[in-house]
C-alpha cells in the first residue's frame, strides 16, 4: 500500500503528467474552439492520426520538427475545412460528417504511410523533441524535473490555452465565435457573418487538434504506427465536457486525467502479478464517462451547439 | 430558378443517389490509386474479379457481407430514431464473447437446433444491454451517447482481451490469447461446402426484411421514426420518447451482438480481440449508404464487403495498399452524405 502512496512523491511520475497531458490539451482546445462556434467535430479522431503521421513523415524525410509540426497543423486545418464545408453550408449532420472525416482521415493515414514505407517488423524512428533545458530553473530540486525539464511543445501548449482564453473572453473575434455558437441569428444581426466565423473556428480548432497528433510522434514516442491515437481524440470530446467549454477548466482536466493516467501506469508495476492489466488500461476511459456522467447537467453547453444555420430560417 | 424541398422522394432518385456516391467516391480514390501507381481502372476490375472470380471468392464475399448487413442494420435501426450508437464495435464484441463463453459452457453437448438459437440470443442480450447503459445515461443525466458508446468500444475490446488471457483462455492456443472454442454442435452449418459461408448470412437477410416490415407496418416502427424526425412533436402525440429509445437501443445493440455471436458460431468458434475488423464502425457507412433502409443495407454490405474482399486481391496483383478499401468506404459516406442532401431538393422554375 505504501508503495502505491510513494508513486506520488516521485518527480518522475509529475514529468509524465505534463507529457501524457500535452496531446489531450492540443485536443481538447481544439474541440473547444469548434464547439463554442457551435458545431461538433468528431473528426479530431482522424485528425489527430493524421497530424501524428504527417509531423513523423516530414521529419523522418529530413525535415525540421517545427516544420513537422507546421505540416501537421496544415493537413489538419486542410480536413477541418472539409469537415466546415460540409457541415456549415451545407448543414449535413455534425454526428455523421464527423465520424465520416474520422474514417477518411485515419485510412488516408495509413494508405499514405504503407505507400511511402515499406512493411518492416522494426518501426523506423526520428529523434523526437528533448526535453528543454531552461537555466536555473530545471536544475532545481523536485520540481526542476517534475515542471521544468519538458518538450517545447508542451510550454506551447500550455501558452495556447492562455491565447485560447484570451481570445475567447476579451476580444472581439472571440465575442463574434461565442456569438456564432449561442445564438448565430445574432452575428447576422451585427453585420457578421456566423457561416464564415464558425468555419473559421473549425479550421483552426482542427490546425490545433493535429498538433495534439504530432506531439505523440515527435515527442512523446518517436515512430508511427496505426491506432496510435488510441480514443485520445474521442477522450478530449469528454473532457470539453467536463470543462464546461471553458479553455482554462480543459487545462485542468487534461492535466487531472493525465494524473491518473501516469499513476495508474506506475502503479501497474507495483501490483503487475494480482490484477490484470486490462483493467488499468480502462481507466480512462472509464473515467472519460465518469467525467461525463458529473458534469453533463451542469455544464453550460452552447445554445446553439449542433444546430446548423440557415440564413432566414428559425 | 430555385431549390425547394421534395415533400416525396421517388424510388428512381433514392436509388440514384448511393449510386451516384459510390462513382464519386470510386473516381476520388481512383486519384489516389494513380498516385500508387495503378490503372485506376485496371485496379476497380481486379477489385471486381478478387471479390467475384472464383466460387471460393464468391463465398468469401458473402461471407464478409453477413456481420456487416447486422452492423449495418444496428446503426440503420438506431440513427432513424437519432439514437446515435457508434458502439457497434463493442457489441460485436460482447455479443461475440456471451456466444463464446456460454458455447463453451452451459450450452456445449446441447443439440444443435436448440442451443444455436439459444448462442444467437445469448448474443442479442448482450449486445443490447451493453447499449442500454447509454442510454439510461442519455436520459438520466443527458450524456451524449455519441462519446458514451465510442469509448464503450474501447472498455469491451480490453475485457474481451482480459477475459482471453484469462477465465475463458484457450490453453491448448500455444499461448495465442483466444477463448476455448464452442461445441462443436454450435458451429453454424456451412452453406456452400468447402468454403467458410454460413448460414449466419441467411439470418442476416432474414433480420433485414423483419426490420423493414418492423419499420413500415408496426406502431413501434412509426414510433421510432417519429422520435428521430420530431422528438417535441411525438412526445406531444403521446409517444414515450424514453421507452421508444430503449426499444431501439435493444434492437440496434441487439442486432449488433448477433452479428459477434454469428461470427464466432460460423467462423472459428473462439473469440480473439482481431475478430472483426472494423464492422461495427463500417456498419455506419452500410446504413448511410443505405439511406437507414433495412432492406438497401443488405445491398450495401454487399458493396462494401466486395470493396474489403475484392482490394486485397487487387493489392496482392498490384502493389496498392490494401487500405484504399478504406479509403473508399468511408469517402462513399462522406459524398452519400453529399448526394442526399441534393437528392433531397429539387430545382423549380
Amino acid at each position: 500500500m505504501t508503495e502505491a502512496l510513494d508513486i506520488l512523491g516521485t518527480a518522475s511520475l509529475w514529468a509524465a503528467v505534463l507529457r501524457i497531458a500535452t496531446p489531450l490539451i492540443f485536443g481538447t482546445l481544439g474541440v473547444l474552439i469548434c464547439e463554442r462556434a457551435g458545431v461538433l467535430n468528431l473528426g479530431i479522431e482522424g485528425i489527430m492520426t493524421l497530424g501524428a503521421m504527417v509531423a513523423w513523415m516530414t521529419v523522418y524525410q529530413g525535415g525540421d520538427l517545427w516544420l513537422g509540426l507546421f505540416a501537421a497543423a496544415l493537413c489538419g486545418a486542410a480536413f477541418g475545412l472539409l469537415h466546415a464545408l460540409l457541415t456549415v453550408p451545407l448543414g449535413l449532420s455534425q454526428h455523421v460528417t464527423g465520424l465520416g472525416i474520422t474514417l477518411f482521415a485515419s485510412s488516408l493515414t495509413y494508405f499514405v504511410f504503407r505507400l511511402s514505407l515499406p512493411v518492416s517488423s522494426s518501426p523506423p524512428t526520428i529523434i523526437p523533441f528533448q526535453p528543454l533545458a531552461i537555466p536555473g530553473l530545471s536544475d532545481f530540486p523536485f520540481l526542476g524535473v517534475a515542471l521544468f525539464s519538458q518538450t517545447a511543445p508542451t510550454y506551447l501548449a500550455i501558452a495556447l490555452t492562455g491565447v485560447v482564453a484570451y481570445v475567447l473572453a476579451r476580444t472581439p473575434l472571440g465575442l463574434a465565435v461565442r456569438m456564432a455558437g449561442e445564438n448565430p441569428h445574432a452575428v447576422e444581426a451585427q453585420g457578421l457573418s456566423p457561416i464564415g466565423i464558425r468555419i473559421g473556428a473549425i479550421v483552426a480548432g482542427s490546425a490545433i487538434m493535429a498538433l495534439g497528433g504530432a506531439f505523440l510522434t515527435t515527442a512523446t514516442f518517436n515512430s508511427f504506427f496505426p491506432t496510435m491515437v488510441q480514443g485520445r481524440g474521442w477522450v478530449c470530446i469528454a473532457l470539453v465536457v467536463f470543462a464546461s467549454w471553458r479553455p482554462g477548466r480543459a487545462l485542468l482536466g487534461a492535466l487531472l486525467f493525465a494524473l491518473f493516467d501516469a499513476y495508474q501506469l506506475r502503479l501497474q508495476h507495483v501490483v503487475s502479478e494480482a490484477i490484470p492489466y486490462q483493467l488499468f488500461l480502462m481507466v480512462p476511459y472509464v473515467l472519460s464517462i465518469v467525467a461525463l456522467i458529473i458534469m453533463s447537467r451542469r455544464a453550460r453547453v452552447p445554445q446553439a451547439l449542433m444546430v446548423p444555420y440557415r440564413r432566414g430560417e428559425r | 430558378m430555385r431549390l425547394e424541398r421534395r415533400a416525396h422522394v421517388p424510388l428512381s432518385v433514392v436509388i440514384l443517389a448511393p449510386v451516384a456516391a459510390v462513382v464519386a467516391a470510386l473516381a476520388l480514390s481512383g486519384v489516389l490509386i494513380a498516385i500508387a501507381g495503378a490503372a485506376p481502372l485496371e485496379a476497380y476490375a481486379k477489385m471486381l474479379t478478387g471479390a467475384f472470380g472464383t466460387r471460393l471468392s464468391i463465398s468469401e464475399t458473402l461471407t464478409r457481407t453477413t456481420p456487416l448487413i447486422l452492423t449495418g442494420l444496428a446503426a440503420a435501426v438506431a440513427f432513424r430514431a437519432r439514437l446515435w450508437n457508434i458502439g457497434g464495435e463493442g457489441q460485436f464484441y460482447v455479443g461475440a464473447l456471451v456466444a463464446a463463453w456460454l458455447g463453451h459452457g452451459v450450452l456445449a453437448g446441447l443439440p444443435g437446433p436448440i442451443a444455436i438459437p439459444a448462442l444467437m440470443l445469448a448474443g442479442m442480450l448482450a449486445g443490447g444491454l451493453l447499449l442500454l447503459g447509454p442510454v439510461a445515461l442519455r436520459l438520466r443525466y443527458g450524456v451524449d451517447e455519441v462519446v458514451t458508446t465510442l469509448l464503450l468500444n474501447f472498455i469491451v475490446i480490453l475485457f474481451v482481451s482480459m477475459m482471453i488471457e484469462g477465465p475463458l483462455k484457450d490453453p491448448l492456443a500455444f499461448g495465442w490469447p483466444q477463448s476455448v472454442p464452442v461445441g462443436s454442435e454450435l458451429m453454424l452449418p456451412k452453406l456452400l461446402p468447402g468454403t467458410r459461408l454460413h448460414i449466419g448470412l441467411l439470418v442476416a437477410i432474414a433480420a433485414g426484411v423483419l426490420i423493414w416490415m418492423l419499420q413500415a407496418r408496426t406502431v413501434f416502427g412509426m414510433e421510432s421514426r417519429a422520435a428521430g424526425l420530431n422528438p417535441r412533436a411525438a412526445a406531444f402525440a403521446g409517444v414515450s420518447l424514453p421507452r421508444t429509445l430503449i426499444a431501439v437501443a435493444c434492437l440496434s445493440g441487439g442486432l449488433a451482438g448477433l452479428a459477434g455471436a454469428i461470427e464466432v458460431a460460423g467462423l472459428k468458434g473462439y473469440v480473439t480481440t482481431d475478430l472483426s475488423p472494423g464492422y461495427g464502425y463500417s456498419g455506419i457507412v452500410v446504413a448511410m449508404l443505405a439511406a437507414l433502409h433495412p432492406v438497401g443495407v443488405i445491398a450495401t454490405a454487399l458493396f462494401v464487403a466486395i470493396v474489403f474482399v475484392g482490394a486485397d486481391s487487387m493489392s496482392r496483383a498490384l502493389g496498392v495498399p490494401s487500405f484504399i478499401a478504406d479509403v473508399i468506404v468511408s469517402i462513399s459516406l462522406l459524398t452519400m452524405l453529399v448526394s442526399l442532401l441534393f437528392t433531397s431538393y429539387r430545382v423549380r422554375r
